[in-house]
């Protein structure tokens, strides 16, 4: 068992130290692990709690007490746009997660059982594919009100098609070769051949697709909020603080635009040159 | 449904028949079952929502009979089935019922709202076709914008519409005074005027991601064996580009232009909010903020039907153009 998958094995670690070589997935995955330290640390970092209000102190530019400068409230951006890193990261590693499992298991059942299954479960992934995920989210939000969670749920479903279909092409070409009918003869049991076997030579096809979907999640989430249909006020998240920002804007304070408008693009951008890469790299991989 | 298909879909002596029977349900079996699908789960949805449309309308100090006869003009006591039933039926026959907030028939809240939404989309949809296809294709072209393309639509594609409906308003309609701020305008040109910024705006990360599958699409064409040869064998540039190249191409610059433009559908949901255009997408979302459940309904409708209507014609378009796909190479 070990002789038959290590082939499968070997390209995806001679994929992973090509891409570590790869200056533009260093400078990705740099960004996005700082942003990450930054959310995580944001209570240690963050020189203000992200809901003080002073009124004395309201849109001012950015200064030495205030790094990004304050909002219309007088709150700190810098304090709020580290908090807010907490709920826009979260959000979209929740949907892309969830979307991947509930996609990624769906794609093996078909692939692995085919016939009228695959078929029918197929024809549903289309269906669900017919509409775009902003409405799917804003349902959810008319069913169970708003918030981070019935949206995230929506969107997970939402985007499960995705990864589906990716997965399921890759996965219906690998059941036909060898080595998985090597292991069903050698007596084992179809989870183990799915969970451990396939599922390995898959990896790769996974995580760029997940990937990919962050930054679409992330996207949509925070329009979500902008419209006043996600998260809710006063809580710190990039794009309710895109949207707060709209009237110091037109009075001439840019700081939270540019703050958080800067930290959601910044963020997509790394997302997708990783997702792009990681793509590529999971293409040539299974065609070789 | 599909087994009493017409006689001509059916009849064996048309040879194509079997292959017609099965166009048939992609373009017309198919939408219209995940129409009804969607649907359902748009009624069952706005069934779900917390709180009661008869104390919405009565308030919470109205006599149990007073309830009674509200719920039983609503039709809420009736069996869920049925009020689906009701509902549908009305809709097919373009009677949505009245607007619980606004109190006049959702119909009438609808059609002027929708001429601003689709003249939003359809505009977008032109600077889509245009800048994003034309980067695209001259990224693929000429070998010297390609990373230039490649770095601005790959920034573009990160750019929510939400962000760029606020930079535009700052910089061109407030601090420039190019553009009107707020509204939609009355008359085609004032209306071409306002719905300019917002069309940008929705279009930007569109624009951005089709450029980015144009110019791979054709760069990866130009790099296919047949057109090697066409240039091995002496072939103007221009005219392989031409013939060999940017043909190959088009079939998937047309289908991501296509979805995109569709998908402009959900992005004007949040730009119409962000520019405070009465459209289509910002009734839904003051409608679903109002719990106004006959118009959250009927626009959920309207959106997705559109958005189905959009994605089948891309497809036949698609097929229209394709040969390939005639012969069966799909599906």
């Amino acid at each position: 068992m070990s002789l038959i998958s290590v082939t499968g094995v070997r390209h995806v670690r001679g994929a992973a130290s090509s891409l570590r070589r790869d200056p533009v997935v260093a400078a990705a995955s740099g960004v996005l692990a700082v942003l990450v330290l930054l959310a995580l640390l944001a209570p240690v970092i963050a020189p203000y709690p992200p809901g003080r209000i002073d009124l004395y102190a309201i849109d001012q530019l950015p200064s030495s007490a205030h790094l990004f400068g304050t909002d219309s409230l007088g709150r700190d951006i810098f304090s709020r746009t580290l908090y807010g890193a907490r709920l826009s990261l979260l959000g979209p590693a929740l949907v892309t997660l969830a979307a991947s499992a509930l996609g990624g298991a769906t794609a093996l059942v078909a692939a692995w059982y085919g016939g009228r299954l695959e078929q029918a479960l197929l024809r549903a992934l289309d269906i669900l594919m017919a509409f775009p995920g902003l409405l799917y989210a804003v349902l959810a939000v008319v069913a169970f009100g708003t918030g981070l969670l019935a949206p995230a749920i929506a969107l997970s479903i939402a985007y499960a098609p995705y990864i589906a279909r990716v997965v399921h092409a890759v996965a219906a070409s690998e059941r036909r070769l060898p080595y998985i009918e090597s292991l069903q003869l050698l007596g084992f049991p179809p989870s183990r051949t799915i969970g451990v076997h396939l599922l390995r030579n898959l990896r790769t096809t996974i995580v760029a697709q997940t990937t990919i979907n962050f930054g679409y999640a992330l996207l949509d989430l925070a329009a979500l909020s902008f419209i006043g249909l996600g998260v809710q006020p006063p809580t710190a998240e990039w794009g309710l603080m895109v949207g707060d920002s709209s009237s110091a804007l037109l009075n001439g304070s840019p700081q939270e635009s540019i703050a958080a408008g800067g930290a959601i693009v910044l963020t997509v951008v790394a997302v997708n040159l990783l997702g792009e890469r990681l793509a590529a790299r999971a293409g040539r991989s299974s065609r070789s | 449904m599909v087994a009493t298909a017409p006689h001509f879909l059916t009849a064996p002596r048309f040879r194509g028949g079997r292959k017609a029977a099965q166009l048939a349900g992609r373009w017309v079996g198919f939408p219209l079952l995940t129409l009804f699908i969607a649907s359902v789960v748009l009624f069952v949805a706005v069934a779900m929502q917390p709180g009661d449309p008869v104390t919405q309308i009565l308030g919470s100090r109205a006599t149990k009979a007073a309830y009674r006869v509200e719920q039983h003009k609503l039709g809420l006591d009736r069996p869920l089935i049925v009020q689906y039933w009701h509902w549908i039926h009305g809709a097919v026959h373009g009677s949505f019922g009245d607007s619980l907030v606004y109190k006049q028939s959702v119909s009438s809240l609808i059609w002027p709202r929708l001429t601003v939404t689709l003249g939003l989309v359809a505009y977008a949809g032109v600077l889509i076709v245009l800048f994003g296809v034309g980067l695209g294709v001259a990224g693929g072209v000429r070998r010297r914008f390609g990373p230039v393309v490649a770095v601005l639509s790959g920034i573009g594609v990160a750019v929510p519409g939400f962000l760029a409906a606020q930079v535009l308003i700052a910089v061109f309609a407030v601090r420039l005074g190019w553009f009107p701020v707020l509204g939609s305008g009355s008359g085609i040109a004032d209306r071409i005027n306002h719905l300019t910024l917002p069309s940008v705006a929705l279009a930007i990360a569109s624009v951005a991601y089709v450029a980015q599958i144009s110019r791979t699409a054709v760069a990866d064409a130009a790099g296919r064996p047949h057109a090697e040869t066409a240039r091995g064998r002496g072939l103007p540039g221009h005219l392989v580009t031409r013939r060999h190249v940017l043909r190959n191409a088009s079939i998937p610059i047309a289908t991501v232009s296509g979805l995109a433009v569709a998908s402009l559908f959900a992005g004007a949901v949040v730009v119409e909010q962000a520019f405070g255009l009465g459209g289509v997408g910002s009734l839904l979302v003051q409608s679903v903020a109002d719990k106004d459940s006959n118009t959250v309904l009927a626009v959920g409708l309207i959106l997705v039907a559109v958005f189905i209507v959009t994605t089948t014609l891309l497809d036949l378009l698609r097929y229209l153009l394709d040969p390939r796909m005639r012969k069966g190479a799909r599906r």
